[in-house]
């Protein structure tokens, strides 16, 4: 494998642990915060992309739509919390399974009768196109845009559940909900306010890849399964844990759909490499996860340590 | 159930009616396919003013919902309670070989305006069964005879890792004859190519040549564009990932891509220029090719309860009729191989303007592939 299709690669790994970070960061406070399991977190970014793809139609911004469908996806998201989810709170996770399944379910089918089961979306033609790096280094420009809004994102979400008074609050109420809510702080009104986040999270992520997959009733299933590989892996709770099991995913992924079949090429007959590659790659997440759930069961980065 | 069938197979007078299941996939993310096969079969019927051979034409139409269980569920359902006197319409070889035995079992014959997988082509063919499309292999070995005449020398291949996949690379393989530099099998249902157009960008191949059906395809195809390999490197593509429903996904990036199909919007024959003129006056869209295929299936229906004179409660004769093929096809020269599937010519296409301001398929006036049928039929022993 020669040093540029390696930086190729490490550069698409990076692109897809952002994105997958930006569900996972939600998904791990609402799940370490509020020991609440929320199977809905998918259709929060099926929702973040129908609403960018439907107010394309009607500015024809792309910066506009996104900033909309991320604001609007985050006031969903906060409505949601505070009219449904509150509730399942207290009760079992079995209840919550099934109640956010539903959840999924009657999203999917409402999407379907507001906005049809598919929209069109596309990048601005701007970013239509590739850029040259360096010479001899071609990478498509939008997958720039992708990356740089992430790095960006996770920056900014680092600082404020680090750095911030806000962020201590989130922090001390997932490390110890009584005991914050004896310390005077307003757990349900914190809860409301990172349900709403991680909702706008979503809609970043759904509005952003929608142009280079597709905005389609369902697009939240699959993704929705690797954020919680990555919780897991990272350590349930945890800011630090989403953002590097994401980014190690991102990359153990890339790397395995393609890599992989080239390694077995080496000491295998071809048809077994063919065989033998996708077939491992599908499943080269699942192992890792595994691996890390055998030797540190609490993740990389448990946050209750 | 065998008293019911006894009672039907005695009578041999005309009918007062021609009932057909109509069963395909119209809802979901794969829906535009059935909706345009449906909208070709029934726009056949409506020009035959609603007749069939003669006789008043009754078409069920339900959905299979892309489910394979429902497929069978439905096919049960309109074989045993309403009777019907053929099956046609799915669109997947998975869901279509599901729901097949119940045409089979209750001898019902199945017109297939679609999948024609290889599986019941060679030893396992079934006299029941009619394709009025094109063999699964044969776009793909179409493609591999136009590489070979563009003398491109090495190629890489993508395709879903599943059997449809497999196949169909290796019915490129089959007619192909430089080098194959790359295979990736990728996940079925993948929307994300970045990894594969970096090892593409790496591999430098002068073409590449993808099976990926559906949205698989038109996302392969942007990301293919945003990457920028295809300054370097030709795409070609079989033809249902080049059609009208992909060329308005996909947009501008299509111009100038070649694929290859048995059929293309711009075929001359009297047949075709009827069919394109009635389906955009029906329905204000250019048809997809599955669309031609659903109006062929009504053409060649019309043509076989005709010559059997409305008697279509003798199976044998209509299944004669119908091999017979005796009915002027949108794609110009069509008959049916001794497997019941097609014997016909594939053509390369090019994507250019329509003249008004949008893309459309163009085809090669000389056929890439005359006459041909296809690499299992061979092993058919049908008899009659």
């Amino acid at each position: 494998m020669s040093g540029v299709l390696l930086i190729e690669q490490a550069l698409n790994g990076l692109q897809f642990g952002l994105m997958l970070f930006l569900l996972a960061a939600g998904l791990t406070l609402v799940f370490g915060v509020m020991d609440m399991i929320n199977l809905a977190h998918g259709s929060l970014y099926m929702v973040g992309a129908f609403l960018a793809a439907w107010l394309v139609g009607l500015t024809g911004s792309f910066v506009l739509s996104v900033l909309g469908a991320v604001a609007l996806t985050g006031m969903f998201g906060m409505a949601l919390e505070a009219g449904l989810l509150r509730t399942l709170y207290a009760r079992d996770h079995l209840s919550q399974v099934l109640a956010t399944f539903a959840l999924i379910l009657i999203l999917n089918d409402g999407v379907k009768m507001v906005f049809g089961t598919d929209l069109p979306l596309s990048a601005p033609a701007a970013l239509a196109g590739p850029v040259e790096l360096f010479p001899g280094f071609q990478y498509p420009a939008y997958r720039l845009l992708i990356l740089g809004v992430g790095l960006a994102l996770a920056v900014a979400l680092y600082l404020l559940v680090q750095k911030t008074r806000m962020g201590a609050l989130v922090r001390a109420g997932a490390s110890n909900r009584p005991m914050a809510t004896a310390m005077g702080v307003n757990i349900r009104a914190l809860f409301t306010l990172v349900f709403g986040i991680g909702a706008a999270l979503c809609a970043v992520a759904g509005a952003l890849l929608g142009p280079l997959l597709a905005v389609q009733v369902g697009m939240g299933e699959n993704i929705l399964i690797l954020a919680f590989v990555v919780i897991v892996i990272g350590g349930i709770g945890s800011i630090r844990g989403a953002l590097v099991g994401s980014i190690l995913v991102g990359c153990i992924d890339t790397l395995g759909r393609t890599g992989l079949q080239q390694v077995f090429r080496e000491f295998l007959p071809p048809q077994w490499a063919s065989a033998a590659g996708p077939a491992i790659a599908s499943v080269a997440v699942y192992v890792f996860m595994a691996a890390v759930l055998a030797f540190r069961p609490q993740g990389l980065f448990p946050a209750r340590s | 159930m065998a008293c019911s069938f006894a009672l039907f197979a005695v009578s041999a007078h005309a009918a007062d009616k021609v009932k057909i299941g109509f069963v395909s996939t119209l809802s979901g993310p794969s829906s535009a396919l059935g909706v345009d096969i449906r909208d070709g079969f029934l726009l056949g019927v409506k020009l035959n003013g609603g007749k069939l051979g003669g006789l008043p034409a009754e078409v069920l139409v339900s959905d299979d919902q892309f489910k394979p269980d429902v497929a069978k569920q439905l096919f049960e359902k309109n074989i045993k309670r309403d009777k019907v006197d053929f099956m046609t319409g799915v669109v997947f070889s998975n869901i279509m070989l599901a729901a097949l035995p119940e045409a089979y079992d209750n001898n019902v014959i199945y017109i297939s305006t679609n999948a024609a997988p290889s599986s019941i082509a060679g030893k396992d063919c079934n006299p029941l069964f009619f394709a009025v499309s094109w063999p699964n292999d044969a776009y793909h070995e179409a493609a591999g005879q136009y590489a070979n005449t563009r003398n491109l020398k090495s190629v890489y291949l993508v395709a879903p890792n599943y059997q449809a996949g497999k196949d169909s690379l290796a019915g490129f393989k089959r007619t192909f004859k430089g080098q194959i530099i790359g295979e990736n099998y990728t996940k079925l249902g993948q929307l994300d190519y970045a990894a594969e157009l970096a090892e593409i960008r790496a591999a430098k191949p002068q073409a590449v040549y993808i099976f990926l059906p559906g949205g698989m395809g038109i996302n392969f195809i942007k990301q293919y564009v945003g990457a920028g390999v295809g300054k370097d490197t030709a795409l070609l593509l079989p033809a249902f990932s080049a059609d009208q429903d992909v060329i308005n996904a996909v947009g501008a990036p299509m111009a100038g891509l070649f694929n290859t199909a048995h059929w293309a919007p711009d075929f001359t024959n009297p047949a075709n220029q009827k069919f394109m003129a009635e389906f955009e006056k029906e329905y204000k869209r250019v048809p997809t090719l599955y669309a031609s295929q659903g109006y062929d299936a009504a053409q060649l229906v019309n043509a076989a309860v005709r010559d059997v004179k409305g008697k279509i409660e003798d199976r044998q004769a209509v299944r004669r009729a119908l091999k017979m093929a005796h009915f002027d096809s949108v794609r110009g020269p069509f008959k049916f191989n001794v497997n019941q599937y097609p014997v016909q010519n594939y053509y390369v296409r090019t994507i250019g303007s329509d003249g008004k301001g949008g893309l459309i398929n163009k085809s090669f006036s000389e056929p890439i592939l005359k006459n041909h049928g296809d690499a299992y039929a061979q092993d058919c022993k049908m008899k009659d």
